[in-house]
């Protein structure tokens, strides 16, 4: 639960809900980032669930600390809609152009190329948190034989729609970005669409992910 | 729509609109962006007469030059800004900050320069037509979202106006933009991943805002901050103002355009107070931190709104 509340600056909560990460203590983080959304307390302008985290920002000139503070410690937090994540499927072509660091973690891995898809495909992922740019979803957990750190120098651009692993978790970059996650391959899927303003992520934390290989004919031909 | 618009002839570096930002979206990984420097942005607005969400043309170090097309307009900069207007015939005006001008069809503005600062508006009556997302049509170029599809302005595009009206009597005020000796901070979440020794060179020493800055983040060079526990934490959100500590040791403070979640430790946080002048501050230009507690953040970000609300109330 909900363990400690610090200030983040003098414009939001840093509200800690533990150190590890898992998926209770990252459903406890959600459960409040959905209840605060229906509240909608005055002054609020951002609430932003992470891992094991949850920041709340708010508008100094309506709300300070202590008194938002005071208001979160008193809410009567309820166990709502912990069921109702969905299952996402994502198309993902795993050919060589796309698959840019396969071979680094077969090296480092010290598995077959083969090896590491199959059984990245043989998973279903969680989805812990979004954000960083926009609709990215963080998500886990993958298989442990397959974990590996972030490139030792960042690429200063990965391409849109590439699926990225470091340590535990899976992403998927929305937008050509910076980044050092190690790429095994590239979805067409739309994963962040600006013009569904009410709805803009086909992933949202909670979520379950499964991904399917396509070819690149297949891959070409998604958007058509 | 109105038919009236600017032709621009010349973008200059980084030309967006902007308003007072979009709210709520973080957890989706989209920023609250918005007007860098927001007095100056309000300032601009209440000049010509606007509501103060009104949203103005942002530019950073060199402006656009611009051509009026199909209409007139009162318009204003407000900054430290050295700017012309090119009158259709031929007649050169120079420009003043924090006084309305009347533009007729066929007058250029030329924005030259933001002078010793970094951000400057261009405010009209009734404002630049936007494309609104989540209640903002400020210009995220990261997500792509906002007006101009979420890009800076590009060469030969128009920027269309809400409606055409100039103001019968032009209207002004005196401000200073006044510099920034130190920033102020409160200490960040992870400050003890810090060595003493870190620590104490942050709060001491001299830093330098580097060339890779710009609306995401401000990059600072000249000291190595050194980590003693991890160089990476779990990653969790960020909000504006944030400086984030990478393995390299060198800070960078999150902007209005900053990523959503970080994975860095957190040393320190600007406080609300400074951070319009913060953003002013050029490639170049030396900073030091001071640090603030809590209830004295709060106590300063009131006397920033007091003195805001000043000079707005000064303006008719």
């Amino acid at each position: 639960m909900l363990k400690n509340i610090l200030n983040l600056g003098d414009a939001a909560l840093y509200c800690d809900f533990g150190d590890e990460i898992n998926r209770e203590i990252n459903s406890n983080v959600i459960r409040y980032f959905k209840n605060l959304q229906k509240l909608d307390l005055k002054g609020v302008t951002n609430i932003t669930p992470s891992y094991n985290k949850l920041i709340i920002s708010y508008d100094l000139s309506i709300i300070n600390f202590q008194s938002l503070k005071e208001k979160i410690i008193n809410l009567d937090i309820k166990k709502t809609e912990n069921n109702k994540s969905k299952i996402i499927k994502i198309p993902i072509c795993l050919d060589d152009e796309f698959s840019l660091d396969l071979k680094r973690l077969s090296e480092k891995l010290k598995i077959e190329k083969g090896e590491i898809l199959q059984s990245f495909l043989n998973k279903e992922y969680f989805c812990y948190m979004t954000g960083f740019i926009a609709g990215m979803p963080f998500l886990g957990d993958i298989d442990s034989k397959i974990r590996l750190e972030r490139l030792e120098t960042p690429r200063v651009k990965v391409p849109k729609g590439s699926v990225g692993i470091t340590e535990q978790f899976c992403n998927i970059y929305t937008f050509e970005s910076p980044g050092g996650w190690n790429i095994i391959g590239n979805t067409p899927i739309k994963v962040f669409d600006k013009f569904n303003e009410s709805n803009p992520l086909i992933i949202n934390p909670g979520d379950r992910v499964v991904f399917y290989r396509i070819n690149k004919e297949e891959y070409l031909k998604f958007n058509e | 729509m109105n038919k009236a618009y600017f032709e621009i002839i010349r973008p200059g570096i980084h030309s967006t609109l902007q308003d007072l930002g979009r709210s709520n979206q973080y957890h989706i990984g989209i920023p609250f962006s918005g007007s860098m420097d927001k007095r100056n942005y309000l300032i601009g607005n209440k000049l010509v007469g606007n509501k103060l969400k009104e949203a103005s043309l942002e530019f950073a170090y060199q402006g656009p030059l611009i051509k009026l097309k199909l209409g007139k307009v009162t318009g204003v900069i407000t900054g430290n800004v050295t700017f012309n207007i090119l009158r259709k015939n031929s007649k050169i005006e120079k420009g003043s900050c924090y006084k309305t001008f009347e533009l007729k069809d066929g007058d250029q503005l030329d924005i030259i320069s933001t002078n010793k600062s970094v951000y400057g508006y261009f405010s009209i009556k009734n404002g630049f037509t936007g494309e609104y997302i989540w209640g903002s049509c400020s210009v995220n170029t990261k997500a792509k979202i906002g007006s101009n599809d979420g890009e800076k302005f590009g060469v030969n595009q128009k920027i269309y106006i809400n409606k055409n009206e100039s103001l019968s009597e032009s209207n002004k005020i005196d401000y200073f933009n006044s510099k920034i000796e130190f920033i102020r901070v409160l200490k960040g979440t992870n400050f003890n991943f810090f060595s003493e020794k870190a620590k104490q060179i942050f709060f001491s020493k001299e830093f330098i805002v580097s060339k890779l800055t710009d609306r995401m983040g401000m990059r600072l060079e000249g000291q190595k901050i050194e980590n003693i526990a991890e160089a990476n934490i779990k990653s969790e959100g960020l909000i504006k103002g944030v400086i984030q500590v990478p393995p390299d040791g060198n800070p960078i403070i999150m902007l209005s355009d900053h990523g959503t979640i970080g994975g860095y430790p957190k040393i320190a946080i600007v406080i609300s107070a400074d951070y319009d002048r913060l953003t002013q501050l050029t490639p170049g230009s030396k900073i030091k931190f001071k640090s603030v507690e809590l209830n004295e953040a709060e106590r300063l970000y009131k006397l920033y709104e007091i003195e805001t609300q000043n000079i707005l109330g000064q303006i008719r």
